[in-house]
């Protein structure tokens, strides 16, 4: 094997990587956590941890534009470390959603709000482990998990509607809750753009594998055509 | 004032999909359009070309086309006959001895192998450029007009309006314009190898072969060729030898890959454009060769 510094410094990225899904998905755990509990200091430490999910993602790209410098990678190569680059941006956002839960948090302060933890809780650990399963495939290169998982947003988005529908409940049977259950929206808002973006990751698993640039469409908030609006 | 109608919500079921929608975006989209090789109309043409030196098949079976006006590179291996192949795109080999061609070479549909062909005519319609600058020892002018000479140009006035052109396209005229008497051989290495170009263009040529023209000069020198390359394909169809693969992936439009088989013989494993080539290959000893795992 003559490219041995190649061949390590992607073992070593593919190793980075893993460690910031593992950051991101302990993050929305804490953050979903401190929201069950209502502990305000630890929420606050979510969302100053964030920092450190940013400072990895930046290390991890400048690491691959080296690679880029001093390695000219090609073919499979090239598109795993172009890959790396699209799915680290993914994960910092995700890691921006779990700071933007523990904000929430932190302006819900000490009020006293009914939030469906339960569903919320639900929702998040299938976030969580659609997230983790994506970033396996994306490290084995298993294609056909990679076109699986995007289907299973589908029950990440069967709960947030059920909350929707809840919540438009009772912003009209309660107006002046209105704060409080646009708090609850936006919680869930975050958690399900989560799950979106794991598909964008299970794209870049087929990208590398085969070279095609395939958009799966599973459930991202787009329409059809405009009709549907 | 303009009044911007509210947004209506549809019911919630269908505020998603629910079946994954799968699009296909052309990975190398726009620019692999342009250069769809189908379509191009084609230079050189090969069909079933296997070359044997004595008892030693040095190539099996090479069907290939050249796009016309197209820069299109050779890579492989050490052995894998790619200069062997350059070299029966202009007879070259009919120089060794032994060497015996089978299959066909067609240059604008004329099969350049056939028995009443005209050997000189190929060479002066087919030029060549070597990895190392070989210029003749004698003047940069006496180096240009040398091939026209040959086919009987002699006017001074028609020879140095040759020149001139020639040393233009190969981009070393202003170099050279005040130094046209000076030996060819005291240039830099750069210049001589655009020297050289310049002699091939002399004669007219509408192809230039050539064999790993900058794997002798500088990253500048180097860099100047490769610009160069990019100039003459508006005129010119460009075939190169490079064991420089990043070379091959910045100049070229099209690229073949060359292998050696277990009895030596060199064969062609896949030709695609640069962009698939390099950053797609269909096949595994490809993706192995370019990605630097194997040769």
């Amino acid at each position: 094997m003559p490219r041995q510094t190649l061949d390590r410094e992607i073992h070593h990225l593919q190793d980075e990587v893993l460690l910031l899904g593992s950051m991101v998905e302990q993050s929305m755990l804490n953050a979903i956590d401190t929201l069950k509990h209502r502990d305000l200091p630890a929420a606050r430490r979510v969302y100053k941890e964030d920092d450190l999910i940013n400072e990895k993602r930046y290390a991890i790209e400048n690491r691959v534009l080296i690679l880029f410098a001093t390695q000219q990678p090609i073919a499979h190569d090239l598109r795993l470390l172009a890959a790396i680059l699209e799915v680290i941006t993914e994960l910092e956002r995700m890691g921006d959603y779990a700071k933007g839960i523990a904000k929430i948090n932190l302006l819900i302060g000490k009020d006293d709000i009914q939030l469906p933890i339960r569903e919320i809780s639900r929702m998040a650990d299938l976030a969580v482990m659609m997230l983790h399963r994506a970033l396996s495939a994306f490290i084995t290169e298993d294609v056909q998990m990679a076109y699986r998982i995007p289907q299973e947003d589908d029950l990440v988005d069967e709960l947030y509607n059920e909350i929707y529908r809840k919540n438009v409940e009772n912003m009209i049977a309660n107006p002046e809750d209105i704060d409080q259950t646009n708090y609850v929206m936006w919680i869930v808002h975050n958690i399900e753009r989560m799950a979106d973006r794991v598909t964008n990751i299970c794209e870049r698993t087929i990208f590398i594998a085969t070279g095609e640039l395939l958009e799966i469409d599973a459930s991202d908030d787009e329409w059809d055509d405009e009709d549907s609006l | 004032m303009n009044f911007v109608k509210p947004q209506t919500i549809s019911p919630t079921p269908s505020l998603f999909r629910t079946a994954p929608k799968r699009q296909k975006v052309d990975f190398v989209g726009e620019i692999s359009q342009k250069s769809n090789w189908e379509t191009l109309p084609i230079k050189i043409s090969t069909e079933n070309v296997s070359v044997f030196y004595g008892n030693f098949q040095a190539l099996r079976n090479i069907s290939i086309n050249i796009p016309k006006n197209r820069i299109t590179a050779l890579i492989g291996p050490s052995g894998c006959g790619k200069s062997t192949l350059l070299r029966s795109f202009n007879r070259m080999n009919d120089l060794v001895s032994n060497v015996r061609v089978e299959g066909q070479i067609l240059l604008d549909g004329t099969n350049i192998y056939a028995p009443n062909i005209d050997i000189v005519d190929i060479r002066q319609r087919i030029g060549m450029v070597f990895q190392r600058p070989n210029p003749f020892p004698m003047s940069i002018f006496d180096n240009v007009a040398y091939g026209p000479r040959l086919y009987g140009i002699n006017k001074k006035h028609v020879l140095a309006e040759i020149v001139e052109r020639s040393l233009r396209q190969a981009s070393v005229w202003d170099d050279l314009k005040d130094k046209l008497n000076q030996s060819g051989l005291a240039l830099s290495g750069g210049q001589q190898q655009r020297l050289c170009i310049a002699r091939a263009l002399a004669v007219e040529p509408s192809v230039i072969l050539m064999d790993e023209p900058a794997s002798a000069l500088d990253p500048i020198a180097t860099m100047k060729i490769e610009e160069l390359m990019e100039n003459l394909k508006e005129n010119y169809t460009i075939v190169i030898v490079t064991h420089n693969m990043q070379q091959a992936a910045r100049v070229s439009d099209f690229t073949a890959f060359l292998m050696i088989d277990e009895d030596k013989s060199g064969f062609m494993v896949e030709m695609g454009t640069t962009e698939q080539i390099f950053t797609n290959p269909r096949n595994k000893q490809t993706e192995d060769y370019v990605s630097g795992r194997f040769g």
